[in-house]
């Protein structure tokens, strides 16, 4: 029977049937629940969360050389991050069959930029094969570890947000039992030294070519032909789309849509009468065919940005509007995501808000601490970089400035690739004041294990990484450790940090309020006689405070009782229910 | 075809209540697409989820004045998405309130009277109190098991295809609370 199934669930059922034994990765949404899926449903696969992209690659790649068909997920960005061993292992090939799956972030749900990913596999000379469903998605997976083995290359298997959080329904199938490849001594295929990777260079530029032919006729593209009038060339969720508004069109599906085949295009053009390529963010396919001298239309009239949808569509080649909707008269209230009630980062942006610090962060939970009213946190450019960037301020501002600057990072953002930042700034006899955010798990993608957790992917004990001793050991010798909600000694070790002359780090300590263990008992409310509706307590950003009919209310279905509110009240006027 | 969206606020359930109204229409014999969200919206901030079922679905999206039925799980939510339900559409809405930080600084009001102005503009309106319903089961949590209780007596599903599907879904150590949060809402 089909199952219906997550488009990430799908693609780790795809990983398990082609009888891959190894997966490394790191989370990022939309990419992590792959990842997730293998660790709990498929005990045959070693799983693990590495600490950042560029590892779990790594750890990909050994596993391809030591015979074994392994694979990697993550998001758009951790590509960039895993890139140079991605880009040289195109040079190497593979042994057993190696499979990077990465989900791109149309619109921008739950990232920082709206980069393509095909423009990766070009540079990189990977081949780029996109599904466009749960079941594409199942067996695009599958038969991506074929295709890597035959072509002795890496292959990326790209997913964008809609694929990988929709579900549909999934024809299950038989694991193939895998054996291991021989490991053999082959310098000219593994060493990447000039003379062998000139070599292998050109075995690369055959590659593509020869992958270029391979796409006339393989199971990953599709030509249908319907009315020719209108001919459209499309890829992943854009042909979903397009299939819902120009059901009677003639459609050339590419399922690999790097290195893409020029004879199947040209026949497909000599087949249709106008040719429009609908594809979201880059326009990849449609320079590909502008340059093969194939006559088509696209960007012109589809934008390169966010998501698409079957109107947008109908409208832009149809000219034919989406039905008439309802109304709404009034401008209504956005409502941007928000720390959760009992957020252990909002003690902490209080303080770095009170004191008026500016604020280099990155990318987690915190990233919320931008958003008003808190509005404490000044910039956010990737994973990792808000201690380098703290560190480049205080060597464009002088040391001085260091005393109202501090960087803030997530625990697990920190071995991702924060403790680079650390060392640069020691080495390079920085002042700054480092504020790691341990909150004991991986927040914003779902709560995952990491190095500083203590547990592994699948809740195994094991060694965790010490913040304190590894500060120390890069030669930090002021560290800190302080808990957020107790705001005084928190603004005091502030104070003190960043006053200091030297490089210091403090470790902002308190679980995420989400965790299981995490049990502050019963709610807060508020004492009527008492509160002066001074207000101090809504700059908290707490969802659930906010005032009902000119008085200061907490929502008890939204409060889990931490009591920050009751510390920075100065009245008294808030306490647990129960107490008096 | 049958579209329906779940609108709501992050962390309220809506994932849970998409997932189980997709697998009762693959009960009842339909394909099904069902578009989630995960990541940062989760973190409080406005959700939707789509369930699309038909012979054949191609698009897991549903656009303005497409949605047969919207499950709103808050107010604000369900007049933000309006747009989105076909004029002769049907909406099920809790009547629970929450503050978006907008709200919350001061710096926009509430909407005053959403059903009223809703039901200005929409014939097929539902509301109930899923809260009150899911305290009245033991737990605020499932709020989300009330509205489908809801939406379960206003679909042309078996009833007991619901419960079955609630018994295939939920964790064991929760399915009584639940199945009585359902019949709180099926009989609301």
């Amino acid at each position: 029977m089909k199952k219906l199934m997550l488009g990430n669930e799908a693609v780790a059922r795809g990983i398990y049937e082609a009888g891959a034994t190894v997966v490394s990765s790191y989370p990022g949404t939309p990419s992590t629940e792959v990842t997730e899926f293998i660790a709990k449903l498929y005990d045959e696969i070693y799983c693990e969360w590495a600490c950042n992209e560029k590892v779990a690659t790594e750890v990909a790649i050994g596993a391809s050389f030591g015979g074994a068909r392994s694979m990697t997920a993550m998001k758009h960005v951790g590509l960039n991050v895993a890139a140079d061993p991605l880009y040289t292992a195109s040079y190497t090939g593979v042994n057993g069959g190696f499979v990077a799956v990465v989900a791109d972030d149309p619109g921008l749900h739950s990232s920082q930029n709206e980069q393509d990913t095909r423009n990766h596999g070009k540079a990189a000379k990977i081949p780029v094969i996109e599904p466009s469903d749960s079941e594409e998605c199942k067996e695009f997976a599958r038969m991506a570890f074929d295709f890597s083995e035959q072509f002795d290359t890496p292959v990326i298997l790209r997913l964008t947000t809609r694929v990988a959080h929709s579900q549909s329904l999934v024809e299950e199938g038989e694991r193939l039992d895998y054996k291991l490849k021989d490991v053999e001594k082959n310098p000219d295929k593994y060493v990447m030294m000039p003379a062998m990777a000139k070599k292998r260079h050109v075995i690369v530029e055959e590659r593509c070519e020869k992958i270029a032919e391979y796409g006339y006729d393989c199971p990953f593209n599709k030509m249908e032909i319907n009315d020719t009038k209108i001919g459209v060339i499309t890829c992943g969720i854009s042909y979903q789309y397009a299939k819902e508004a120009l059901p009677d069109a003639s459609f050339l599906k590419l399922g690999i849509t790097y290195p893409i085949s020029e004879k199947l295009v040209k026949e497909f053009a000599s087949k249709v009468d106008k040719i429009y390529v609908i594809e979201e963010l880059d326009s990849f396919i449609e320079d590909y065919c502008k340059s093969i001298g194939v006559d088509v239309i696209g960007k012109e009239i589809f934008t390169r940005l966010g998501e698409y949808n079957p109107q947008m569509i109908k409208k832009a080649i149809l000219g034919i509007d989406g039905p008439e909707s309802l109304t709404v008269d009034e401008q209504i209230p956005v409502r941007p995501p928000v720390m959760c009630p009992g957020c252990p980062h909002r003690g902490m942006y209080y303080i770095l808000k009170k004191l008026k610090l500016k604020v280099c962060g990155d990318i987690g939970c915190y990233t919320l601490g931008a958003l008003a009213p808190l509005s404490s946190l000044d910039y956010c450019v990737c994973m990792g970089a808000g201690i380098g960037m703290a560190h480049g301020m205080e060597k464009a501002r002088g040391a001085e400035f260091t005393e109202k600057l501090v960087a803030v990072i997530g625990d697990s953002t920190f071995i991702h690739s924060g403790i680079t930042g650390l060392i640069d700034v020691v080495y390079n006899k920085g002042v700054s004041t480092v504020i790691i955010l341990d909150n004991s798990i991986t927040g914003m993608t779902g709560h995952q294990q990491n190095p500083t957790t203590g547990y592994t992917i699948r809740g195994e004990e094991t060694r965790n990484v010490d913040l304190v001793k590894l500060a120390n050991a890069v030669g930090i010798e002021r560290v800190v450790v302080a808990d957020p909600f107790d705001l005084e000694n928190f603004e005091k070790v502030v104070r003190e940090e960043t006053a200091a002359k030297e490089p210091s780090v403090i470790i902002s300590q308190r679980p995420c309020a989400l965790l299981k263990t995490v049990n502050y008992g019963a709610p807060c409310i508020i004492d009527e006689d008492k509160c002066k509706n001074c207000k101090m307590c809504m700059g908290l950003g707490c969802p659930a405070i906010s005032v009902v009919d000119g008085k200061i209310t907490i929502d008890a279905s939204q409060c889990n009782g931490c009591t920050l509110c009751m510390n920075v009240c100065k009245f008294g006027a808030i306490r647990k229910v129960g107490d008096k | 075809m049958s579209n329906v969206m779940i609108v709501g606020v992050g962390g309220q359930g809506t994932l849970l209540a998409s997932r189980i109204i997709g697998k009762v229409a693959i009960k009842a014999g339909y394909d099904v697409k069902v578009s989630e969200v995960h990541g940062m919206s989760q973190r409080g901030g406005s959700v939707v989820t789509y369930v699309k079922y038909d012979k054949k679905v191609y698009s897991p999206l549903i656009f303005e004045g497409e949605a047969d039925y919207m499950l709103a799980f808050e107010e604000l939510e369900a007049y933000r998405w309006l747009p989105y339900l076909k004029k002769d559409g049907k909406l099920i809405v809790n009547t629970q309130q929450m503050n978006p930080m907008p709200v919350i600084t001061g710096a926009m009001k509430y909407p005053e009277s959403i059903l009223e102005k809703i039901g200005d503009k929409l014939k097929n309106v539902v509301a109930l109190d899923a809260l009150k319903g899911a305290v009245e089961a033991g737990t605020v949590k499932a709020v989300n098991i009330v509205l489908i209780g809801c939406f379960a007596k206003n679909s042309d599903v078996d009833k007991q295809v619901w419960i079955d599907v609630i018994k295939e879904t939920v964790p064991p150590k929760f399915l009584d609370i639940n199945l009585k949060a359902f019949e709180i809402g099926y009989n609301s």
